[in-house]
Order: C-alpha cells, then sequence, then structure tokens
C-alpha cells in the first residue's frame, strides 16, 4: 500500500475505482463507445484498455440501445457489467433494456436471473456542452421499481459508491456530475472500501436548516451554507446520494433539529426528486414542519443550450433566496408525534 | 444521359434449405441425425407443442388463463431449434416457442403458471441458464449477444467448451433497430449467438410485405457480415440442421449466424387478437396445407415407421403428460402477495419496508375478513 494518498479529482476517482475492482473482481467487464484506446470523452476510463485488455475493457460500436441491452445478457450470465453512456442525453434509446429488463430479471424470474450492472453516465449542465449534452433526468430512472440512482458529489464518494454500486447485485445507474469531473482534488485511498449505498451524508451539520442536494449543485448549496453561516443561520446540508431507493430517515432526523428545509436539484421542477422528498417529509413529519419545503431547482424548460444555461442552473442566490423562504416562517410551538 | 462505368464491389446471395416438402415427400436425402427415433421424437414433440397450445387456449377461453400466443403452425421451428441446442447453452426465446420450450425442459405447468399471471412460471427449473419469455420485440436479440459475449468470456476466461446463444424473434422483430443493433454487434464481436427468426407471415395484422422491401428477411443479416440461410420453417429437418450447422459453427468459434424458418401463424396473433379482421380464409386454408405436423406424419407413414397404433399410444401418453401438467399447476398454492417484494431487489431495501409491512397488513385483514364472513 502506497504511504502518500494521491489527490483526485471525481472523474479520477471513478478511473480508480474502475480499475480497483477490474483488478479485484475477473467477472467486471467495461464497455462503452471510445472508452478503450481513447479512454473515454471525459477519461473516465484512462489507461485501463492498457492495463487489464481488449477483453475486458471494450469500445462498442456506436449505438446506445445494444449498449444497454447487452449489459443484460451479459449479467444474466455471470458477469458484472460495467456499460458507460457517453451522455446522459443519449441514455434513452437503452431505456427500454433498463427499465423493461434490467430493473425486472430478478423479479420476472423470481429469483432465478438477476442483473448486477452498473449503467454509467456523465450528467447535468454547466460545461458549455452542444444541445442534449446538459440535461439532469434522474427522476425518470428513479421512477423505476427495481433500479437503484446513484450521484457522487466529491471524489471520495465517487469512489466508494462506484465501487458499491459495481458490487450490488443489483442494476444501479450511475450519474456522474460532469461540471464538477475536475471541479476539486481530494486525498482518496485506493484501498477498496465502498460506501454504503441507500444511505444519506451529512456533508455539513447545523440546526437551523436542513438543503438537500446532489451532484454538482452539492458545490453551490455548501457555499450558500457558508454564506448562510455568516448570517447566523446554521443549515444542515445532506446528499442523499443514493436517490432510489431514497434514505429518508437522515433526512426526517435532521428535521428535527432544523424543522425547515429546502430541496435543491438542476432537474426541472415538476415530478422532480424535489417533489418525492417534499411529499415523503410532509407524510413523516409534517408535525415537526416550521416552514413549507422549499424547492430550488431548473425551471420546467427544455434545458437551454449553454448561453443561458447559467441563469437555468440553481446558483447560490437562487438558494439563499428559498432558504431565506424557509426562514421567514414563525417558529411553531409544534406537537412532536410518533414519527412513523 | 451518360452513364458512368461501375465495378461489382461485392456480390451476396441467400440460399434455401428443405428436405420435406409440403406433400411429406424427401426433397434430397436426410441428413445422419434424421434417424427413425429422431423423426419420431421431433413428431411427438411437435404433438406435444400443439396439444399444449391448444389447451392454454381452451384455458384463456374459459377465463383460467389470461392473454395466450399461440405457436400454432410453428411447431417444427421449435422443436428443430430446441433440440438442437446442448444443455449447457442457452436459449433466449421470444414468446411463440412452445416447442422450443418443451424441448429446453420447459415445465407445462411454468408455461400455464406463466400466462396465468403467475412469475414463478419463468422459473423454468430445467433450465436455470436461459432467459426468461421476451414479450417487448426483438429485445432479447440484444440479449442473446451479450450472453453470449458472456459465453465466449467465460470460455477464454477459464479455457472451458464455449457455449451458444441461440435467440427467436419473429419476422415483426426484424424491423426493430434492436435487430440489426443485436447482428451488427454479433458480427464485430464474433460472437457465438445464433439468431432464429420465425417468418410466419403476420406481426398481428401487418403481413410481411408490409413488414420490409427485403426478398428475405436473411438478406438482412448480409448487412451485419454474418452467414444466413433459409429453410422451410414446416421441415423440422431443415430447421435442426440450419439451426445445428449454426451452432456446431459458433461452437468452433466461427461466430454468429442467422436462420430465417419460412412458417405460417396458423393462429390469432394472441387469444385477444382475431385474425379474421385481416386476413383472407383462403389464405389460411392454403396455409395449412403445408402445416408441419401433417408433413412429417405422411413421410413417416410412407417410411413404414409410424402406424395407426403407434399414434394411438402417442395420443393416450401426451394426454397424460398434461394431465400430470394441469395438476401441478393446479395443486401449487399461490405466491404470498409480498412476493412482489420479495425478488424486487435481492434484499429489500429500507426504504420499500414500510409498503412491505402495509401490503403484508392489507392481506391479513382481508383474510380475516373472509374468515370471518
Amino acid at each position: 500500500m502506497s504511504e502518500t494518498v494521491q489527490e483526485i479529482t471525481l472523474v479520477e476517482a471513478v478511473t480508480q475505482a474502475l480499475a480497483y475492482e477490474l483488478e479485484r473482481d475477473p467477472t467486471v467487464v467495461v464497455f462503452g463507445q471510445d472508452v478503450g484506446a481513447n479512454g473515454g470523452v471525459f477519461r473516465a476510463t484512462e489507461g485501463l484498455q492498457k492495463t487489464f485488455g481488449t477483453d475486458r475493457v471494450l469500445d462498442t460500436p456506436l449505438a446506445e440501445t445494444m449498449i444497454a441491452g447487452m449489459a443484460v445478457g451479459m449479467a444474466t450470465q455471470g458477469l458484472k457489467p460495467v456499460a458507460e453512456f457517453q451522455f446522459m442525453g443519449f441514455i434513452y434509446p437503452g431505456l427500454d433494456h433498463i427499465l423493461n429488463h434490467a430493473a425486472r430479471m430478478r423479479n420476472r424470474t423470481r429469483g432465478r436471473l438477476s442483473c448486477p450492472i452498473v449503467y454509467r453516465a456523465p450528467y447535468g449542465g454547466g460545461i458549455h456542452a452542444p444541445e442534449h449534452h446538459s440535461e439532469s433526468t434522474e427522476a425518470l430512472f428513479a421512477h423505476i421499481p427495481g433500479l437503484r440512482v446513484v450521484v457522487p458529489s466529491s471524489p471520495a464518494r465517487a469512489y466508494g459508491l462506484l465501487l458499491a454500486a459495481i458490487r450490488d447485485p443489483d442494476p444501479v445507474l450511475f450519474l456522474e456530475p460532469k461540471r464538477i469531473y475536475r471541479a476539486a482534488k481530494q486525498p482518496v485511498p485506493d484501498n477498496g472500501e465502498a460506501l454504503p449505498l441507500d444511505r444519506a451524508f451529512i456533508l455539513r451539520e447545523g440546526s437551523d436548516l436542513t438543503l438537500i442536494s446532489w451532484g454538482a449543485s452539492v458545490k453551490e448549496t455548501l457555499a450558500a451554507a457558508e454564506q448562510l453561516s455568516t448570517e447566523g443561520v446554521e443549515a444542515e446540508v445532506i446528499d442523499p446520494a443514493t436517490l432510489k431507493p431514497l434514505d429518508i430517515h437522515t433526512i426526517i432526523d435532521s428535521l428535527e433539529k432544523t424543522r425547515r428545509c429546502v430541496v435543491v436539484h438542476e432537474a426541472a421542477r415538476f415530478g422532480g426528486l424535489g417533489a418525492e422528498i417534499a411529499a415523503q417529509v410532509q407524510e413523516y413529519a409534517f408535525d415537526l414542519l416550521d416552514a413549507p419545503v422549499q424547492r430550488v431547482t431548473g425551471y420546467d424548460t427544455v434545458m437551454p443550450y449553454y448561453q443561458l444555461e447559467k441563469v437555468y442552473l440553481p446558483g447560490v442566490e437562487r438558494i439563499l433566496a428559498g432558504a431565506r423562504d424557509a426562514l421567514k416562517y414563525a417558529d411553531r410551538s409544534a406537537k412532536r408525534g410518533d414519527l412513523r | 444521359m451518360h452513364k458512368p462505368r461501375l465495378q461489382l464491389q461485392a456480390s451476396f446471395d441467400i440460399a434455401f434449405l428443405q428436405f420435406l416438402d409440403k406433400r411429406g415427400q424427401a426433397t434430397q436425402p436426410f441428413p445422419e441425425f434424421a434417424t427413425p427415433d429422431w423423426l419420431t421424437q421431433s413428431y411427438r414433440q411437435m404433438h406435444l407443442a400443439r396439444m399444449v397450445d391448444d389447451r392454454a387456449v381452451k384455458l384463456q377461453r374459459t377465463g383460467r388463463l389470461g392473454t395466450y400466443p399461440s405457436s400454432l403452425g410453428q411447431e417444427a421451428i421449435g422443436v428443430g431449434t430446441g433440440s438442437a441446442l446442448l444443455a449447457e447453452d442457452v436459449y433466449c426465446p421470444y414468446y411463440r416457442e412452445t416447442g422450443a420450450f418443451l424441448e429446453r425442459g420447459v415445465l407445462i405447468e411454468e408455461i400455464f403458471a406463466n400466462w396465468g399471471g403467475d412469475e414463478r412460471g419463468q422459473q423454468f427449473q430445467h433450465a436455470p441458464h436461459d432467459l426468461p419469455i421476451c414479450v417487448p420485440i426483438a429485445t432479447q436479440l440484444l440479449h442473446a449477444a451479450g450472453v453470449g459475449f458472456a459465453l465466449k468470456y467465460h470460455h477464454q476466461q477459464h479455457n472451458t467448451p464455449l457455449q451458444v446463444a441461440v435467440a427467436s424473434a419473429g419476422d415483426g422483430a426484424t424491423s426493430k433497430g434492436d435487430f440489426y443493433e443485436a447482428i451488427n454487434i454479433a458480427g464485430v464481436w464474433k460472437l457465438p449467438v445464433v439468431f432464429v427468426i420465425n417468418n410466419n407471415q403476420w406481426a398481428i395484422s401487418v403481413p410481411r410485405h408490409a413488414q420490409t422491401a427485403t426478398a428475405t428477411i436473411a438478406q438482412k443479416a448480409i448487412a451485419a457480415g454474418i452467414p444466413a440461410l433459409q429453410v422451410d420453417g414446416n421441415d423440422v429437418v431443415a430447421v435442426h440442421w440450419a439451426v445445428r450447422d449454426a451452432i456446431n459453427r459458433a461452437r468452433n468459434g466461427e461466430g454468429p449466424a442467422l436462420v430465417e424458418a419460412l412458417s405460417y401463424r396458423l393462429c390469432d396473433h394472441t387469444t385477444a387478437d382475431d385474425a379474421s379482421r385481416y386476413r383472407n380464409a383462403e389464405e389460411l386454408e392454403l396455409a395449412w396445407q403445408w402445416e408441419p405436423l401433417k408433413r412429417l406424419e405422411t413421410y413417416l407413414r410412407a417410411q413404414g415407421i409410424w402406424s395407426d397404433g403407434q399414434q394411438q399410444d402417442m395420443a393416450r401418453e401426451l394426454a397424460q403428460v398434461m394431465e400430470r401438467a394441469l395438476n401441478h399447476w393446479e395443486d401449487r398454492p399461490a405466491e404470498p402477495v409480498t412476493a412482489i417484494f420479495d425478488h424486487l431487489y435481492a434484499q429489500l431495501p429500507e426504504a420499500l419496508y414500510e409498503q412491505y409491512d402495509q401490503l403484508r397488513d392489507e392481506q391479513r385483514q382481508r383474510q380475516a375478513g373472509s374468515a370471518g364472513a
């Protein structure tokens, strides 16, 4: 084991996790468009083909349905496919296979066959990309029973959660927030230690307000929390990380302290994960709340071309506005009922 | 107008195979595998497939099964294909494949369970690695390519014998992108996959000529650079020869192939369909004249290897097989209602505990209510 722990970016953490698991588990196979010699358009698979060979790290023909469907067949016969979609915007031809097959193979065969697949895709806006390269449609996938949807928001979580996703016996959609692929470096020990799926992470403790976000928006959400702190408001920041199944308990536990909640996501508001979180919060913690759950999200518009993407994405100012909306309600002497 | 000079760059052709014509006469010497025993066994299996389909349709008509897709008229494709696989090969079927299911060891009661709304019908106790019956069109072809990849991978990693994936689909499925993407990847990665296309001339109400402008479906394989053969799909010998040959070549590392089997769907698309709305009676009547069972029986009798007595013995034996299967199906206790959660994930996520408990409690209340009533 190396003495010094390297500081790496989120995208390098993805590569590091893939390499670790390729080394550890001979049934892991990585494939997708341009993932081989080119190392992926974001270099997430940099060097893997050289190390592990063309039998285990493969460039596919250009066909997303095929990538999704191949993974299903491979997974039913003892392999652990890690399939890359080049961008989330191009995942939809594969949706049939993800939804109709990968997510239900175990159920429809009553446990006889399963699909331990990781579908990886860079997602989200903010990198001045062409049309169809910037959307956040995680809610579409979070709606699918039998699927997991996981989004890391730091290099360490990218490493630990991707390891967990590959080792998980069920299909996982692993969405990589490309805006922060190289935004920050962090020491990430290459020790093969996975982080738990289905568990939210408390990124900052606070007792006045709960801010919930995932992926790239975590950056602005933490910045907003720091700003609030200078104003005497201590926000707790929670990253659910696994969006489906959702760890609502950590959120409710936080609300027992803070009683106010803001959900921040890049995706459009209508039917977004913010709506699900708000619904669950009022179901489980109505009596705890001092204020309605606020949503700070992308607009219910088509994701704009990059000239206007900045106004679409929730920035620090909009998060602060949402927080202030949540804070403007007076404390209620809430009767604390049994939560569950 | 000036016509530029063109050079021939590549040319292709599609061959057709038949051993037994529509009147039950041999068109050429039979291959070695087609012994009297093999022929009579195939005849029995085709009969059983027809009986299973017939019974399933009757069960649907009396409200005991849901929608059912019969394979009436396509028994030779199912049996000829299913008997060509080794047990350890992997079958990736579409839904109209009763003969192949029986050959693979899928239990009749599993077939009834599946179409009777019970997922346990996809457990395939005797075909544990086969893919389940696939309802979405053509998707199984890509799964088969993935299976083929896995089989080749295991073979290379462990130096074990190469197994083969065999997929089936209807003619309509070859219009889908999944079909083209599957044959393309199988070709370029030289995967051990055999694609068997049941060309039964109809995709629900759309006839073959309205499905594609190609002269054959087999020629679509040329676009993927994989060998293809068209066979008489109502000739079990031809189907078996073609699929077996393709499997053998795949097993030898020679890559994928496609077999187009010409047949005719003598039934409605499913029990929920009425083909008389879009198909004329004369065409159907004509198709009955070249159906697969009759021609094989004619041949067997002409060869002196089949008699009225054997026919009666077989009918008696198969009736017993059917009754046993029906009893097993009917005697199986229902799944607990919470089974809908039990195989959703390997382990039930905590987020679903509450819904699980809710369903369980509702069921207990229903049972208490009906016990008290």
